[in-house]
């Protein structure tokens, strides 16, 4: 279990910083929102997720 | 509605309800049935991670730079997934050991140091006091504002006024109060405060509700969702901006990310309520997921606030860090705004309450009671010292509240919420180095503890306090625009001339760089004394090995003696109760008079530990006890007793298995040894037997010829012959051993050279022409093809050739005798094949030619026909020369002797000349 939390967390830590994040950030929208807004919240979410599911499957 | 009065009940209300819950949890739990003991409850409470840094500041912050305040909340999701090998370890270290403060955890890593615990308490809490004045900052300046209505104030309008009529003053003074009352009403010796975690959660509720209110009120009643909002932003050059980074660089971002990882672990606040109030260390699983996606809800309504905010008061007419008050009071809604109110309150409140009960353990434990023990002041010597305990706690919480006071007071309205508590999350950075390397690395020292905290404080009080005190106007202004004494290069937000980062980011690697460096290199040069050995292991191997915490102390006290000790701290009847519980727990009997065993002793160091920090308790127990200090031999004894014995139990197998190894060898040497023995026992009694029968021969022709003189001449010359025919025999034999002796034994020496062996072919049958010729046997050669040349002895290819034509000469057909050598060139070898139609060999034979003695055929006839040299010595001699030599035969068919020589090598070398063994040629 620690060597994948480990591994999400420098997943986590490579998405949600630059320089990928530039990626997104640009004046494009997703549904209204801005797409920077967008790919954060939505990445942080699926981040949350995959702890929770290591978390759970091993625990 | 909202006028002071109201607001002011409201607010003691909200205070009263949480003092409330902390009673009903504090009576849950000494009923047995504690309301934290849920991994839930464990995961809000961490929550107190949001301040009203995030409830109003971070609104703020976006409404300035759109997305950049998300890090400080990205940075403890991507901490907690590492939780459960980091904060795990910290718990677990911290339950064994007793301790009860990050000031604590790093004075026991390193020696139990009472220096490095002060240092740490110091740091903390001068790092954290502008923290805490943020809070008293926000609840007084949102509290006028709110009673301002229908007006909506600016903070910097109001008026704080004297002291005694500033409101922040109060708050102080209430939230210092409601701390001693929460934090400090007993002394505990496990230093835990359910009622406090249990309110403290609920303050996380009451945040989270409130400001989620505010945010769907703001997206949703006052715009039709967030695209409506988001769509009416992209029409305002203000707000379009906050929907990209640019305002925020993408290193500040990064440096951000690591500050708020660090913060989550290190901020007092978060040690207290995630390590010391900790009651179960599975619980942190669920933390790892719960208290982000906490974080993420939280900051949803963030940016909408920060935008909603901007459209509808512009740029600068309400500060952004109060648009979560002011847009409900602008709008008119006055419950909506209260309700703000009380979940800023009560972001702050929690703030406060755990970070000043976790400030006053640090101070209490790490600065005050080491200064009083170690000056042997009178009021170390009281009977009753857990009242001293609880005074100087007391006392700390006021301090703390009013050092916060005085900072806000000082700094005045000048800094926004965020850059006052950058400010701190980055001197509470500094212990990572220490913390974290002194879990996880062995060799830390406390001199590279000390030198890095120290280092990475005073980088931190120069690029980030002293700049933020200049800014107020307490430090000239050109000190930050020339720097000291007008040297550029010290200016202390561009030290050296860096000047391509921010404040905080540049204050961060400058002060990591120091810290970390100095750590490790000093670490490396320096030496440890044996407890601090002891320590280190205890730390980073804590996972491995069985708690061996107690068996660090040698010494005589009684068991009286400790309990009069223990008394002073938790009076006699708590000291005896403890003791009992003790004896009960293990089935002891404790008689005052006894000497108490290091396991008790330890016992009751960690009973104090609780109360004072491990450095002084150890100090009051070395008091009491006579201790005889470890050596650093036996401490390293005794820690690597059990790593040693492992390590031992795997160099056993080891050497187990090449012991095996090794006996298998010796094994299968011995067998060849013996059955070599055997040979030479076979050996010499053959070549007795050989020599023997020649002279037995000899000597009964010669007895016949002394004993008859009158033998007639022509038997006589007979008789002669046939000693003459024996002894040549006998010569013929003993050379041949002494030859094969010298080949066996490598002693031969071989003249080697490029050989035509068709020219030795010829020689040889010119030379046995003679023997064929008198058996009338028929020699055909047979050679073919081009022959290379090999390199060999030419003699001794020459005496084997010879050995096999006399063989096959003796064992061919009596009759219609007919040998035929064939030669020819194989490949990389020439090949040399003698037939001979004599009767052939048996299967079983085919093997036992090349042995020394042994004659085909000699059980057919009962006479040797050699000595039984001839083969084992040519294929001795084939081997040796690098070719192989073997025999094909059927019985009654003849047999066909083959060997086989290298031809010499491009190159010209001849063949190594490096023995080859039987066994080698044989494959």
């Amino acid at each position: 279990m620690n060597a994948r939390l480990v591994a999400v967390a420098l997943l986590a830590f490579v998405l949600l910083n630059a320089p990928l994040l530039s990626v997104a950030d640009t004046d494009a929208r997703v549904l209204g929102v801005p797409a920077l807004v967008a790919y954060l919240f939505i990445t942080w979410a699926l981040v949350i997720a995959l702890v929770a599911l290591i978390v759970r499957r091993s625990g | 509605m909202l006028t002071g009065p109201v607001v002011i009940a409201v607010s003691f209300a909200y205070l009263g309800l949480l003092f409330a819950i902390a009673h009903w949890a504090d009576r849950r739990a000494a009923a047995g049935r504690s309301v934290i003991a849920s991994p839930t409850v464990y995961a809000l409470s961490l929550a107190v991670y949001a301040t009203s840094w995030t409830f109003y500041g971070s609104v703020g912050w976006a409404a300035e730079t759109g997305m950049g305040f998300l890090p400080v909340y990205l940075g403890p999701t991507i901490c907690a997934a590492l939780w459960w090998v980091v904060l795990r370890k910290m718990i677990r270290i911290s339950k064994e050991g007793r301790i009860t403060s990050l000031a604590d955890f790093v004075s026991s890593r390193y020696g139990k140091s009472t220096l490095l615990g002060g240092l740490v308490a110091l740091i903390a809490v001068v790092g954290i006091v502008p923290y805490i004045s943020l809070q008293l900052k926000a609840i007084s300046n949102t509290f006028d504002i709110l009673i301002g209505y229908p007006e909506l104030t600016a903070p910097a309008d109001l008026d704080p006024g004297s002291f005694l009529s500033d409101k922040a003053f109060y708050v102080a003074l209430v939230l210092a109060a409601f701390t001693i009352l929460f934090g400090t009403r007993k002394l505990d010796a496990s230093e835990r405060h359910e009622g406090m975690v249990a309110a403290i959660a609920f303050e996380s509720v009451v945040k989270l509700m409130a400001f989620l209110a505010v945010g769907l009120f703001v997206t949703f009643a006052l715009h039709g969702g967030p695209g409506d909002l988001f769509a009416r932003a992209a029409a305002t050059p203000d707000a379009e901006r906050l929907f990209t980074l640019e305002s925020t660089g993408y290193g500040s971002w990064v440096w951000l990310s690591v500050l708020s990882m660090l913060a989550i672990l290190f901020l007092p606040r978060q040690f207290q309520v995630a390590v010391v109030e900790n009651v179960d260390e599975r619980h942190v699983l669920r933390a790892m997921w719960l208290l982000p996606l906490y974080l993420l809800v939280i900051t949803v309504f963030v940016l909408p606030l920060a935008v909603g905010g901007v459209l509808r008061f512009g740029g600068g007419a309400v500060d952004a860090d109060t648009f979560v008050l002011a847009l409900p009071m602008a709008e008119g809604q006055q419950l909506l705004a209260l309700v703000a109110f009380i979940g800023g309150l009560s972001a702050a409140t929690g703030m406060v309450i755990v970070e000043a009960i976790a400030l006053s353990t640090m101070v209490s434990n790490s600065l005050v009671m080491p200064a009083l023990l170690r000056a042997r002041s009178t009021m170390a010597r009281r009977p009753d010292l857990g009242g001293l305990i609880l005074g100087v706690r007391r006392a700390t919480i006021v301090l703390i509240l009013l050092l916060g006071y005085l900072y806000f007071r000082v700094a005045g309205e000048a800094p926004a919420l965020v850059e006052i508590g950058l400010v701190s999350f980055a001197a509470v950075a500094q212990f990572a180095p220490a913390v974290l390397g002194g879990m996880f690395w062995k060799g830390g020292t406390r001199e590279g503890a000390l030198a890095g905290l120290a280092g990475g404080f005073a980088v931190w009080l120069y690029t980030l306090l002293l700049p933020s005190f200049a800014r107020s106007g307490w430090l000239p202004e050109d000190f930050l625009t020339d720097g000291p004494f007008g040297i550029g290069a010290l200016r202390p937000q561009q030290l050296l001339g860096l000047d391509v980062l921010d404040e905080t980011s540049h204050a961060m690697f400058w002060s990591m760089l120091v810290n970390v460096g100095l750590y490790v290199a000093v670490s490396l040069r320096g030496h440890r004394d044996p407890v601090e050995h002891g320590q280190a292991a205890l730390f980073v191997d804590v996972f491995r090995r069985a708690p061996t915490w107690a068996r660090f102390w040698r010494g005589t006290a009684t068991v009286a003696e400790l309990q009069v000790l223990l008394g002073r701290f938790m009076g006699p009847d708590g000291a005896g109760r403890a003791l009992e519980r003790y004896a009960d727990a293990r089935g002891l009997e404790l008689a005052p008079a006894a000497k108490a065993d290091p396991d008790l002793v330890h016992h009751v160091e960690t009973l104090l530990a609780g109360s004072v920090g491990s450095a002084s308790a150890r100090v009051m127990v070395a008091s009491v006890v006579e201790e005889e200090p470890f050596g650093l031999e036996e401490v390293m004894e005794i820690l690597d007793e059990a790593s040693h014995v492992r390590a031992h139990s795997r160099e056993l197998e080891r050497k187990s298995r090449e012991l095996e190894a090794a006996t298998a060898e010796l094994r299968a040497a011995n067998e060849r040894l013996q059955e070599l023995d055997r040979l030479k026992d076979d050996f010499v009694s053959h070549v007795t037997h050989e020599l023997r029968t020649p002279l037995t021969s000899i000597r009964a022709f010669s007895e016949i010829l002394l004993d008859n003189a009158d033998i007639e001449p022509a038997e006589r010359e007979r008789f002669l012959r046939l000693i003459v025919e024996e002894s040549e025999r006998l010569t013929r034999l003993i050379n041949q051993v002494l030859d094969l002796s010298k080949l066996e034994s490598g002693r031969a020496e071989w003249q080697i050279e490029d050989v035509d062996v068709r020219a030795v072919l010829e020689d040889a049958v010119a030379t046995a022409q003679q023997a064929t010729r008198d058996r009338q046997v028929e020699l055909v050669v047979r050679a073919d093809g081009e022959l290379p040349p090999v390199s060999a002895d030419r003699d001794r290819v020459k005496q084997v050739l010879l050995n096999l034509l006399s063989n096959a000469a003796k064992f061919c057909d009596p009759q219609r005798g007919r040998i035929e050598v064939r030669l020819g060139p194989r490949g990389e070898e020439v090949r040399v094949d003698v037939s001979d139609n004599g009767p052939g060999i048996t299967p079983a034979e085919r093997d036992r030619v090349f042995e020394k003695f042994r004659q085909a055929g000699e059980t057919l006839t009962g006479k040797p026909k050699g000595t039984g040299l001839g083969l084992p010595i040519s294929r001795e001699i084939v081997t040796r020369l690098g070719g192989r030599m073997w025999v094909e035969s059927q019985p009654g068919e003849g047999a066909t002797f083959s060997f086989t020589l290298p031809a010499t090598r491009g190159d010209g070398r001849p063949p190594s000349g490096q023995p080859v063994t039987r066994e080698e040629s044989a494959r």
